[in-house]
């Protein structure tokens, strides 16, 4: 089972679940899937051996309230973090996937899941998201575009490591 | 003032195009009215009680005459002729057509302008003193500063869906003059023993449901730092601050929750991995940025204009607009002169196409062009001659901008409430026009002297009401209009929260209430006491006394809601 993403600009047909825990299950007895599959952090925390065994690539994903110092040393274990906006009004995960790039300098894929829309592609980029699961029922074709927005950008960021006045002058060189 | 370079032209273009293309997705029924709301609110269109409204940004209230013009053009072509200053220094249209607003955006792109963040959960306009850069008691003009943060707050990638509204304001004279302490960050700016300037940071202030004044987070900071200390700071914010409630989602409440030791331990620590980064501003940016403030070409005059003064002498009403809005000037021979928009019968901040053409003309002819927006919602012309204040005050009195009420009772800050906003409980404009109607007696409010009456028409407090000497708020009773009335607030360096005096008015008490308050102060005044200095002394209960005075609350509500209703 596949479904299209957007990695690095491209839309791709990608392999990864995410398991979510319904109401009932619990971290330490969901059963773990076959992967490749991003955990829960509840679940990682509760299972890390039984997953490290498990799974050649481990995954896992973060909630919005869930920062990546749960993680911390654990960051360059994973192929992919996920990144959950519950909903996209919700602006914790851009932080969250800021200091996974600068602050635990984490160099795999950082991937947007939940709602996640074209309008917020462009930040996401900039905090250090290289991708998106964007909502099913939205056009994936047309929210690539939300990736271009910007030819320019004031400050610093993951995607920028100087903001624009530390680099004003080539520009008008 | 601050001039875009190519790539500043290029960002705002840029965003022009992408709020199109949302508008235009919307109305194709790809983007719902839901997904739309955030994105349009950062683009500063409500969706409001008659239809749409258009905030504009006017950073930090610096306009150029040009500008000015191209409001008054966008105001005619697109609305109806009439736009509302706000106490962010921005302005808001009340007329718009939801179509037509991706193409006013553009004509406010070939000006240098926009409507960035005047809305939504991200940084809102910074705002300052309007007298920046030509007042005598100011350190440093704040303005360089405002546009740094102007710019570093543009398109914050990671904190353009913080968990409520956050409006920063800068400081630098001796007065305060940007009410810093009711922003949820307030800076003011010093300069340590050593000549460095860095700056004083206060946290969580904010107005609204819970007026708290901010606290000192940082006696000072080199300047170098500031934007790396505000990610810091936005940065425990945007993770920590709460999400569940939106009356309790400002940064106000998570420094009320963790106390301001406990939030300023978790800044540092923050801070300590981001100091000294890439962020860290160097002195050349600085001055690039201080160069587009580089002070007019002035003229050497005396102090002392001869001209002038016998003008002053042989004309009172000259001198009764002189005495209140004209204002000293750091260079001889100069003044900064206060339009007021807040003539009798107007409703306070609110100025037609035609005055805007007016105001840009003065701007052009007496001030270099360029003017600015007061937090008090009138116009100021920063840079006119002494022997020029006749002239500009006999065209601004034909236009109506020369009323001279600037500091007292009838210069109200007041939202434009129930008659066009969607959130307000109360219309506020006509009690304005009331409390204008009591007093209308120029000789009588010069008696009253200084004095703050502010008006909201709900608890957002859009009007600054908790910071005025008498607030009026508008509060809802069973559908119902009330008014609930505050003292003892003000602005500035001792800056102090009003506290209610009691059970709220119905509308047509308010001016009657007004008039008992300001009766008490006058009665039991000491000389050179302005009203709030009297009201410190004697306390509260006089006033509350008289304004509740053959007062029955509950029996006199009923019979004037009938009146109301019957009208």
């Amino acid at each position: 089972m596949s479904e299209r993403i957007i990695r690095k600009q491209e839309i791709v047909d990608d392999p990864w679940q995410v398991l979510r825990l319904t109401s009932g299950e619990s971290a330490e007895t969901v059963p773990l899937p076959a992967g490749p599959v991003l955990l829960p952090l509840a679940v990682w925390l509760a299972r890390r051996d039984e997953a490290l065994r498990r799974y050649e690539q481990p995954g896992v994903w973060l909630d919005s309230d869930e920062g990546p110092e749960m993680l911390a040393d654990d960051c360059r274990r994973f192929a992919v973090i996920g990144i959950n906006f519950p909903k996209f009004t919700d602006g914790r995960g851009y932080s969250s996937a800021r200091l996974l790039r600068e602050r635990y300098h984490y160099a795999g894929e950082i991937r947007a899941i939940g709602d996640v829309l074209q309008d917020q592609l462009f930040l996401m980029q900039r905090c250090g998201i290289d991708a998106y699961a964007v909502r099913a029922d939205k056009d994936i074709e047309q929210a690539l575009a939300g990736l271009r927005a910007f030819s320019e950008n004031y400050q610093a960021a993951a995607d920028q490591p100087l903001p624009l006045f530390r680099r004003r002058a080539k520009h008008a060189a | 003032m601050y001039r875009y370079d190519s790539i500043d032209q290029q960002i705002i273009d840029e965003r022009v195009a992408q709020y199109r293309d949302q508008i235009a997705r919307h109305l194709a029924g790809d983007l719902s009215t839901d997904e739309l709301r955030p994105l349009r609110l950062q683009n500063g269109l409500y969706i409001q009680r008659h239809g749409p409204m258009l905030r504009i940004a006017i950073p930090y209230g610096m306009l150029a005459a040009t500008q000015l013009r191209k409001l008054a053009e966008i105001s005619q072509r697109y609305d109806r002729g009439v736009g509302h200053f706000t106490t962010r220094q921005n302005m808001q249209l009340n007329w718009p057509q939801l179509e037509q607003t991706p193409a006013i955006l553009g004509e406010l792109a070939r000006v240098e302008m926009h409507a960035v963040q005047t809305s939504g959960n991200c940084i809102r306009n910074i705002t300052t003193d309007q007298f920046a850069g030509v007042a005598p008691d100011e350190l440093t003009d704040p303005r360089p500063y405002c546009e740094l943060l102007r710019q570093w707050s543009t398109f914050h990638p990671e904190f353009a869906f913080l968990p409520r509204k956050f409006k920063i304001a800068v400081n630098a004279a001796a007065t305060d003059r940007a009410v810093i302490r009711a922003h949820d960050i307030g800076l003011e700016l010093l300069r340590d023993e050593g000549g460095e300037i860095g700056v004083r940071i206060f946290v969580g202030g904010g107005l609204g449901r819970t007026p708290i004044l901010g606290k000192v987070i940082r006696e000072f900071l080199p300047r170098r730092h500031l934007l790396s200390y505000l990610e810091a700071i936005l940065r425990v914010y945007n993770r920590y601050g709460r999400r569940d409630n939106m009356y309790k989602a400002r940064i106000k409440i998570l420094v009320q929750a963790l106390g301001i030791d406990d939030f300023r331990r978790q800044v540092e620590a923050e801070w300590a991995h981001l100091k000294d980064g890439p962020t860290t501003v160097p002195d050349t940016e600085f001055a690039r940025i201080a160069a587009h403030f580089a002070p007019p070409a002035w003229e050497n005059l005396p102090a002392v204009d001869e001209l002038h003064a016998a003008r002053v002498a042989g004309d009172l009403a000259f001198a009764n607009w002189v005495r209140r809005c004209v204002h000293p000037h750091r260079t001889p021979g100069y003044a900064a002169v206060t339009l007021s928009l807040k003539a009798p019968g107007a409703a306070p901040g609110d100025i037609s196409d035609t005055q805007m053409l007016v105001v840009a003309d003065l701007a052009d002819r007496f001030s270099f062009g360029e003017l600015r927006v007061t937090h008090e919602q009138n116009v100021v012309l920063a840079d006119v001659r002494l022997r020029d204040l006749h002239e500009v005050w006999q065209i601004a009195r034909r236009h109506r901008l020369a009323t001279a009420n600037i500091g007292l009772l009838t210069d109200i800050i007041c939202c434009p409430g129930g008659d066009l906003c969607a959130l307000a409980n109360a219309r506020s404009v006509p009690i304005a026009d009331a409390v204008n109607e009591k007093f209308d007696d120029l000789d009588y409010l010069f008696d009253i002297g200084d004095i703050s009456l502010n008006i909201s028409g709900c608890m957002n407090s859009c009007g600054h009401h908790h910071v005025a000497n008498i607030g009026i708020l508008g509060v809802d009773k069973n559908d119902e209009e009330w008014y609930q009335i505050t003292v003892g607030g003000q602005q500035g360096n001792a800056a102090a929260i009003g506290k209610v005096i009691g059970p709220s008015f119905h509308a047509h008490e308010v001016p009657l209430v007004i008039e008992a308050l300001v009766t008490v102060y006058v009665e039991q005044r000491l000389p050179s006491e302005r009203f709030i200095d009297t009201l410190q002394r004697v306390g509260i209960e006089p006033f509350k006394a008289r304004a509740y005075a053959g007062r029955d609350r509950r029996r006199g509500a009923r019979q004037e809601n009938r009146e109301v209703v019957n009208v």
